[in-house]
């Protein structure tokens, strides 16, 4: 029953390393970019929405403000990144974005200090208990809500004028722009996107442990990549199943062999999985496959 | 000599040597995001050697640069079937591996750290250091050099001019190791304490960035960036945070403003032909 406990939270957890990873991936098949920003718009988002909520700001308004903070920052990030990677080694842009995630970050360390805030509990702390399992509220909706966002944006990906425009470009930027696809106005929305994506998961992350620092996007964040990897790089679906298998391995191998055996087995995974399957569990041929 | 000033060259030469660890599989063009990985290597080997068989500190230098020479050979194979970002992607998860490694390791104090008894004397570092970059410049004349280029800007057209192009991908990277493990025996031997935690994937980040703000053209680039780095948090004084901020501001103009780096060969090639024709 304990063990059945435990696989119940990793899949909670999942559901915020699902969101990540699918802004990860967002950026990694459209762009070919790393966007190594993104746990720092993780954090960003959450304790912006922290400070209006101290400030007396009903919820209702200190979260889209969270998000705000988020969407614009990575609207930052696409203006001094992937702008000036046009024929320059690949690992520029993700040096930049680096050199943002180390911004953001002493930016709030400037202004609140490095110790860990209290975010209040914006959901009522319901239970659901079910012979002997506790299924926290809050959690449930949102993993309900990360899968959701999923489904959403893969209909966005294939329904919609922008979604074609995005998956051309994922394809081939250059045949994408001589098919008349305005690319400079494609790539800052999917900033935007991913900057939404990532922001909505750093406060949903707040909601649920209640807490929010400086450093919180690091971990998750890096969670958020082995996520990506694993379930396949420019693949959606495959970043839910990467997030749900990395929030599970990391239970389980907390459960079976003590959390600081955790790193081992999560990033062994990860690394076993990018040398013998680069394609990840559901990615197609990573030479020829079609992505997003 | 103060003690600061002696402090602060005691970081500089550490920072010269790994930022070559860095700096030799991004010539060859892999972005080695664990660098920080055989850094621990090196460091945990040595000071092993050093405190449990009583040996000189060059010997532990050796035996720590040798281990993480031996495993990168080992992991290079398999690693180097990836290239572009996913190289990186597979040595940042080797990175974090090594770390979680020694974090359980118990021989080496596990997540308590490890005291290193033997304190490398100023002297032994900064010939270590001259050494090491004697070693890359003789290197950087050879033809080695030459092929380390030539994969990074085409690995297609290299095999087609009978380079072999696995092997050098594997020296560029097992190198590149070897150096960072003698990194890692220096900082072990000076700073007498380690922990997994030191080792994490944001030291791996700063090495790469010493090289890349430097320019990965030539070996004069990272030594530049090194320095660069080491001194401008010192120079900006002020708060800790404040530090970073101005520096991380700086990465992201100089990756926009001259991606490829303070230092090209461009740049050494018209600086020599002015002084030739004003001599």
């Amino acid at each position: 029953m304990l063990l059945l406990q435990q696989i119940i939270n990793g899949l909670m957890m999942g559901g915020i390393y699902v969101l990540v990873a699918v802004s990860f991936t967002l950026t990694i098949g459209v762009l070919n970019f790393l966007n190594f920003s993104i746990p720092g718009i993780f954090m960003l988002s959450a304790i912006m929405a922290w400070r209006a909520l101290e400030n007396g700001w009903h919820w209702g308004l200190a979260i889209p403000f969270g998000l705000l903070v988020a969407i614009c920052a990575s609207f930052v990030v696409e203006r001094f990144t992937y702008r000036f990677m046009k024929n320059v080694d690949h690992e520029i842009p993700l040096v930049s974005s680096i050199g943002f995630l180390i911004l953001f970050e002493n930016l709030v360390l400037v202004a609140w200090g490095s110790d860990q805030q209290k975010f209040p509990s914006l959901i009522p702390d319901l239970n659901i208990r079910a012979g002997g399992l506790i299924i926290g509220i809050g959690q449930m909706l949102s993993l309900a809500l990360a899968l959701l966002l999923v489904i959403g944006i893969s209909l966005l990906l294939k329904r919609t004028q922008l979604g074609r425009g995005i998956r051309a470009l994922a394809e081939n930027a250059e045949t994408a722009t001589l098919l008349g696809i305005e690319v400079h106005r494609i790539v800052p929305v999917l900033f935007v996107v991913t900057g939404l994506l990532t922001g909505i998961s750093g406060i949903l992350f707040a909601m649920n442990y209640q807490q929010v620092s400086a450093a919180m996007g690091d971990v998750v964040g890096l969670k958020g990549i082995a996520a990506m990897v694993i379930g396949g790089m420019g693949n959606i679906w495959g970043a839910i199943i990467g997030g749900l298998l990395i929030g599970l391995t990391e239970v389980l191998s907390i459960y079976f062999f003590g959390a600081d055996k955790v790193d081992f087995y999560v990033y062994g995974l990860f690394l076993v999985l990018i040398i013998l399957r680069p394609q990840g569990i559901l990615g197609s041929s990573a030479a020829t496959g079609v992505k997003l | 000599m103060s003690g600061y000033a002696e402090a602060i060259l005691l970081m500089l030469a550490i920072n010269v040597v790994v930022a070559q660890a860095g700096y030799l599989p991004l010539a060859a063009g892999q972005l080695n995001l664990g660098v920080a990985g055989f850094m621990a290597i090196g460091a945990y080997v040595s000071a092993f050697v050093t405190n449990t068989y009583d040996l000189p500190i060059v010997l532990g230098i050796v035996s720590g640069a040798f281990a993480a020479w031996l495993v990168a050979v080992l992991l290079a194979v398999p690693l180097l079937r990836a290239s572009g970002i996913y190289l990186a992607l597979a040595t940042f998860a080797l990175g974090q591996v090594i770390q979680a490694v020694f974090l359980n390791l118990e021989v080496v104090g596990a997540a308590a750290g490890y005291a290193v008894k033997k304190h490398a004397s100023f002297s032994l570092i900064m010939t270590t250091t001259a050494t090491v970059l004697a070693l890359v410049f003789l290197l950087s004349r050879t033809r080695f050099a030459l092929y380390l280029t030539a994969v990074k800007n085409d690995p297609v057209v290299s095999d087609l001019f009978g380079i072999n192009v696995r092997m050098i991908k594997v020296q560029a990277f097992s190198l590149g190791a070897l150096i960072a493990g003698v990194g890692g025996a220096l900082y072990a031997h000076q700073y007498s304490y380690l922990e997994p935690q030191n080792f994490n994937i944001l030291l791996s980040v700063y090495i790469v960035l010493y090289v890349l703000l430097g320019g990965t053209q030539t070996v004069l680039g990272p030594i530049l960036g090194a320095f660069f780095f080491t001194l401008l948090p010192e120079l900006l004084r002020g708060s800790e945070q404040w530090r970073y901020v101005v520096f991380a501001l700086f990465i992201i103009a100089l990756m926009a403003l001259r991606p490829q780096g303070l230092i090209t060969t461009e740049l050494l090639r018209r600086l020599t032909l002015r002084r030739e024709s004003k001599g």
